[in-house]
């Protein structure tokens, strides 16, 4: 089998491939690095590879399969981790200067599951600067392009997962979610992703950005390789308070049973108030024609109306800085990371030195974020703004349980536009927090959502994103309707989607 | 600050006329659980610095608090022990402010929804006027939070002003701490300082009694903070309402002696000002044990904001009332009628438990009569020599360095006569003076009371021969004259004869 071939196959047929013995993980593992030393100049998905590491872990792999012992069934399939999870032994910088050079003295538990399932780790993701972007360009080291044009971004923050998916460089990758920075990368890559029930998978580990929000979970290229990838990495946790103690529903059995295309006896509600106005047109086209597929293989479509989704993008905007100015305020030079000396003061004081360092640290994104999140916890402002986002939180929360108490699943589009060119929305961050528009909502209430290819847009031919949503600990919904989408959709088109992605092979460095 | 400039002071009495003090005190106490607060870290003090850690009390990027339920469990039977109502759902809050000494620069702790709350207590004075006298004290709330690191500023100052460098000690980050805060307690007027110390003590016995906490004030494991403030005095039996002044915050005050000097001090300084038209600023100050003065910290006004907000990364702590109903019947039983208890126990007649309790020495006595002791006896070594001791020392009866099972054992080597009262104080020096056990001290200074019958009869004859005369009132029958051989030859001994064999030995050789 060539190298070729075997970078285009989903987690699943390589999971196949190793249990039959016609590959080995070694052979994986070198395809996913050679792809790596290839593409990844002109992509920039990867902050760092540990091509040595990832090495001998598939060669464990291939002797635990030799003895008949592996230790899951992604056993030897490699995979790609973002930068924002403690990996002990490899640098974790959340792609912040403040953290160039830290290497975490342990695992984050994603990791520690993923090492005890056999996945070889390849390296890790470039992001926005402590997940705080849609577009990976507030990268202290540089932004990732977009494999479908390298013009233009991969979304965010997770934009270094995803097109490290999209362009063949690993067939697995783990992201995470705070506000939409698994799904809307996805949507924009032409990728699969998924931001699980909140406590579903455990955040220990992960460097916060927003606490009550952040969610681990799969970047992948098709709904059953995210299926097997979250039943790794899903389940209880001691170590993270907030983790569910409840089994995970049976996810892979849900994909499975999903991909057979039959939708009979499921309700699908369409979100009024995601879509239309302020969504692009070959966006909204695509979504329409997805839920016409959907209803044609049998699924009943209901119009739901969450009137309180109109205040989620300003509640993120005030609960996301608030607890992202308290978990970045650890930052401070005395333990880890950065320091700065400030020039010209002599016997510079701790504090002196912790402000230099910040400056320095800390890009712009995250300081405007600070200061945001500084002042809305401030005393005569909190019941204002933090005490307000709560109650909209709660509101978000009535409109979902009314919404699904009319419908299964709820679906909109991921993202309301394809992915826009690097710098286009650099200097306007409130254009550029409207890209998570759809997305936000599901963190607000700690529902589950996945994102899936939903075809490319007739204006600009790039791929357009198709979110399903479900009820807190339903997350096998997302499977059965994700995987009955996908395979009505590649039925039509003759193929995945990432098939008509242009070579990346001598791609401009 | 690099200088110290005397404050102006108004007598304590003086004061007193023109100004009612008002106090609230601030108590934090280490717990005693085996693991610290949110991760799996041991307690135990005095380890080398930085062992005692981990990714979650270090804040490392990603780390995750998780709550020790033991903590918690400690917190309620303190609760329930001050009469609080336990809530039936708390959160965590984030305290935010920056120091080195704070791994994630804000401290996890409680801000509005404290675990238990709107509790009281009674003090009982101990010493000086007023002893005896019953104070009852609100109690606001008491919380749970975890500690800072400690830092060690290293100079020639030890201050972290003009230090070369500091190190940051993170073994105490994350201990488990109660903070147990008063309502404001007003009305003691001069006895106030008093009635501070009377708490304090009160709270000591009282968390020692409930075995959370070490309580041990020279290690940090019971801090207090006093708050005071004046207002101008009214006269007795007026009903206008004199609103509370500015107060000051001074911060950790290390012994029981100091939280009662601390508070008059800031009494006589704040009067001062007050008596000049000045105002008193609102500020913390520190405690100098050295010196006996505070010295003002930073200021503290109302753009100190710590942003507090709801722990995210806990779920709320919701103790459900049959757990909280079975804590309260662990509670020891409640001091006043652990004290009546004792009295009549131990057969002490009311002055005699007065002066006990004044002494604060309860614990003690219990511990030496747990350890074999009579209680007449257990009082009187604890309440002479060693309260004249302790005294003197400026420590209290529990921070000399004798415990109760070595003054027992004292006890017991007279009580089989090997030492008499005059060598007993003798050991007890020698303990105090960190010369090792009592029987080890026995040894090493041949304290022991000779009871070589050989020995002693060679000193009686000795002394008999000495003094005709007295041996010949002796022999006429005057049994009373025995007493002056006695001294001679407990002389000749160096005491380290039992005196009663002595006697018995002189009339035996006399008649
Ligand atoms: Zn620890």
């Amino acid at each position: 089998m060539s190298a070729a071939d075997l970078l285009r196959r989903s987690a699943a047929e390589l999971a196949d491939a190793l249990a039959s013995g016609e590959t080995t993980s070694v052979e994986l593992t070198r395809a996913s690095l050679d792809r790596i030393a290839d593409v990844d100049g002109a992509v920039h998905a990867f902050l760092h590879v540990d091509a040595e590491g990832a090495l001998a872990q598939a060669a464990a792999s291939d002797a635990r399969r030799a003895a008949g012992a592996p230790a899951s069934a992604l056993d030897g399939v490699p995979i790609a981790v973002k930068d924002v999870l403690a990996t002990e032994g490899l640098p974790t910088t959340c792609g912040s200067r403040i953290l160039e050079g830290w290497v975490p003295p342990y695992d984050a538990t994603v990791v520690a599951r993923l090492r005890a399932a056999g996945l070889p780790i390849l390296g890790k993701t470039n992001m926005d600067e402590f997940a705080m972007g849609s577009s990976t360009e507030h990268s202290a080291y540089g932004p990732t392009h977009n494999p479908w044009d390298l013009d233009r971004i991969p979304g965010g923050s997770g934009g270094g997962s995803a097109a490290a998916v999209a362009s063949f460089e690993a067939p697995l990758a783990l992201g995470t979610d705070t506000g939409g920075s698994i799904r809307q990368p996805g949507a924009v890559t032409g990728t699969v992703g998924v931001k699980p029930t909140y406590g579903g998978v455990s955040r220990y580990g992960l460097v916060a950005m927003a606490n009550s929000l952040d969610q681990v979970g799969p970047v992948t290229r098709t709904v059953l390789d995210s299926a097997l990838l979250h039943e790794v990495i899903g389940g209880h946790d001691p170590l993270d308070s907030t983790s569910i103690d409840q089994p995970l529903p049976d996810l892979v059995a849900a994909a499975r049973l999903g991909a057979s295309g039959d939708m009979s006896g499921v309700r699908i509600g369409v979100i009024r108030e995601l879509g239309g106005e302020g969504y692009q047109a070959g966006v909204q086209q695509r979504f329409d024609e997805a839920v016409r597929l959907l209803v044609a293989a049998g699924a009943e479509v209901v119009e739901v109306s969450c009137p309180s989704f109109v205040h989620a993008l300003a509640a993120y905007y005030l609960i996301m800085p608030s607890e992202a100015s308290s978990n970045l305020a650890r930052f401070d030079a005395m333990r880890y990371g950065l320091r700065v000396i400030p020039e010209g003061v002599e016997n510079p004081s701790a504090e002196e030195v912790m402000r230099a360092t910040r400056d320095a640290g800390f890009g712009d994104e995250v300081k405007r974020r600070i200061i945001l999140g500084t002042y809305a916890l401030s005393s005569g402002y909190y019941d204002a703004y933090y005490g307000q986002a709560q109650k909209v939180r709660t509101l978000i929360s009535r409109d979902f349980e009314a919404a699904f108490a009319q419908a299964d699943v709820l679906v909109s589009p991921t993202a309301p536009t394809t992915a826009f060119r690097i710098g286009e929305k650099l200097d306007d961050p409130v254009a550029m927090y409207l890209n998570d528009i759809a997305t936000i909502p599901a963190n607000l209430a700690g529902v589950p959502g996945l994102s899936l290819p939903a075809g490319l847009a007739p204006e600009d031919g790039l791929p357009v994103g198709f979110q399903v949503l479900a009820p807190a600990l339903a997350d096998e919904r997302l499977y059965r309707v994700g995987a009955a989408l996908e395979s009505l959709l590649e039925k039509e088109w003759g193929g995945p989607l990432l098939d008509r992605a242009p070579a990346l092979e001598g791609a401009r460095r | 600050m690099s200088t110290q400039t005397a404050d102006t002071l108004l007598s304590f009495e003086e004061a007193l006329e023109r100004f009612d003090p008002a106090m609230g005190l601030e108590v934090h106490v280490e717990l005693n659980t085996v693991t610290k607060m949110f991760c799996g870290c041991s307690t135990e003090f005095g380890a080398e610095p930085n062992t005692q850690t981990c990714p979650t009390c270090l804040g490392l990027p990603g780390s995750l608090p998780v709550v020790n339920g033991k903590a918690v469990e400690s917190a309620i039977r303190i609760g329930l022990a001050l009469n609080c109502e336990i809530a039936e759902w708390c959160r965590f809050a984030r305290k935010n402010y920056f120091y080195p000494d704070m791994p994630k620069n804000f401290q996890t702790s409680q801000y509005d929804e404290p675990i238990a709350f709107d509790g009281w207590t009674e003090v009982t004075l101990l010493d000086g006027e007023g002893a005896g006298e019953t104070f009852r004290v609100e109690i606001e709330r008491a919380h749970m939070e975890e500690d800072t690191g400690k830092s060690l500023h290293v100079g020639t100052s030890g201050r972290i002003h003009g230090a070369d460098y500091s190190l940051v000690d993170y073994n105490r980050a994350g201990i488990p701490l109660i903070e147990i805060v008063t309502r404001p307690i007003t009305g003691a007027r001069e006895k106030a300082p008093a009635v501070a110390r009377a708490y304090v003590a009160h709270l000591r016995d009282l968390l020692l009694g409930l075995g959370v906490s070490d309580v041990r004030m020279e290690q940090g494991s019971l801090r207090c903070d006093v708050n005071l403030s004046l207002a101008p005095r009214v006269s007795a039996g007026s009903t206008t309402d004199v609103p509370l002044g500015t107060r000051t915050e001074t911060k950790n005050v290390n012994s029981l002696r100091s939280v009662e000097r601390a508070a008059r001090y800031e009494i006589s300084r704040q009067a001062a000002i007050l008596v000049e038209g000045g105002s008193v600023l609102q500020e913390t100050r520190h405690w100098h044990e050295d010196t006996g003065i505070t010295t003002s910290g930073r200021e503290k006004s109302d753009a100190e904001d710590y942003r507090y907000f709801p722990e995210p990364d806990l779920v709320p702590v919701a103790p459900s009332r049959a757990w909280v109903e079975e804590l309260r019947a662990t509670l020891p039983e409640p001091p006043r009628e652990h004290r009546a208890r004792l009295q009549a126990l131990w057969g002490f007649a009311d002055l005699e438990m007065r002066d006990v309790v004044a002494a604060g020495a309860i614990p003690v006595i219990e511990a030496t009569v747990a350890a074999g002791t009579t209680p007449q006896a257990a009082r009187k070594w604890w309440l002479s020599d060693l309260a004249r001791r302790a005294n003197e020392q400026g420590v209290d009866l529990s921070d000399l360095p004798i415990t109760p099972e070595q003054v027992a054992r004292v006890q017991a080597l007279v009580d089989e006569g090997a030492l008499n009262d005059k060598l007993a104080r003798q050991v007890i020096d020698g303990v105090v003076a960190g010369e090792g056990d009592p029987d080890a001290v026995v040894a090493a200074r041949g304290l022991a009371i000779v009871s070589d019958e050989g020995a002693l009869g060679d000193a009686v004859d000795r002394a008999i021969e000495a003094n005709p005369d007295v041996a010949a009132k002796i022999r006429d029958g005057k049994v009373a004259a025995a007493g002056a051989l006695i001294g001679v030859v407990m002389k000749d001994m160096r005491g380290q004869a039992d005196a009663g064999r002595v006697r018995e030995l002189i009339i035996e050789k006399l008649s």
